[in-house]
């Protein structure tokens, strides 16, 4: 086994594990940090990759931003004196097969359809850059302008309307 | 520099990203907590971020990147706005337990 195979393999166990963690436990903060390991370790397999935008983006925007948008929300909204209530048996039953279901159809869809045959010469890399921050910001600005645009607006109307939203109303009006 | 798919195999990154959405998806159904079922939308959207990169380092095309990005963008907007939304209806209704937002069930 290479090296880069065990670190695929320890990577995985941890997004995995962190995943299924910050499903299970109760305390919605543990959740929240839970899955702020998780997406670092996604961060790493994107560094795997070698594509070194998308990782610090990752960690960046993930485990940073979003995270802490979720952390103050939860702490804005003292959850911890109420203990949630489980679903009924028959929907977690539900959820756990539905759960299997997914997960199986999906491999053997992919296993069936075989994305890998006929095309396993592309597994070469041949010397051409297509990751770096460069490449990446030339596709970026010059095919997806317009969309990268688009972004901006769709950012300004989020942060508009979340502001509108958890604006508290005057109780006179 | 080798291929890292070359060691690892698009196969592998393929599982991996069908248990992690399998996992989010588990959530969304089991919880309750209107946030945990929130953290369980940005795993899905993680697992197939992650798929995407995958296949972009397996076609050698950057335009995968480019999505991924772009997706980054929209869910960092849908955290912002679910996140007010939930804000408000934990003042209206004092609890963010989604089996108690029954208000449209008539």
């Amino acid at each position: 086994m290479s090296t880069v195979l065990i670190i695929f393999y320890i990577l995985s166990a941890i997004t995995l594990s962190m995943a299924f963690l910050a499903v299970f436990t109760r305390n919605p903060i543990h959740s929240a940090i839970y899955l702020v390991v998780c997406m670092m370790s996604i961060g790493g397999h994107f560094l795997l990759f070698n594509s070194q935008f998308l990782a610090i983006v990752q960690i960046i925007v993930y485990a940073g931003a979003i995270m802490v948008l979720i952390l103050y929300t939860i702490m804005l909204m003292d959850l911890n004196k109420e203990h949630e209530v489980h679903r009924p048996r028959v929907t977690r039953l539900v959820a756990i097969i539905l759960f299997s279901l997914t997960c199986i159809i999906l491999i053997l869809i992919f296993i069936n359809s075989d994305p890998v045959a006929g095309t396993i010469d592309r597994y070469d890399n041949f010397g051409e850059d297509f990751q770096s921050i460069k490449k990446l910001g030339k596709v970026l600005l010059n095919e997806y302008l317009v969309p990268f645009e688009y972004a901006s607006i769709l950012l300004l109307t989020a942060m508009i309307g979340a502001v509108l939203l958890s604006k508290k109303e005057k109780p006179g009006k | 520099m080798n291929n890292i798919l070359n060691e690892i195999g698009i196969e592998n990154y393929i599982y991996l990203a069908v248990i992690l959405f399998s996992i989010g998806v588990f959530g969304v159904l089991y919880r309750r907590n209107a946030i945990i079922v929130f953290m369980s939308i940005e795993i899905m959207l993680n697992a197939v971020n992650l798929l995407f990169v995958a296949f972009s380092t397996y076609h050698q095309d950057a335009e995968g990147q480019v999505f991924v990005f772009f997706s980054m963008a929209v869910a960092a907007a849908e955290v912002a706005v679910g996140l007010a939304i939930l804000v408000s209806v934990f003042r209206n209704i004092g609890s963010i337990d989604i089996g108690k937002l029954k208000n449209l069930k008539g």
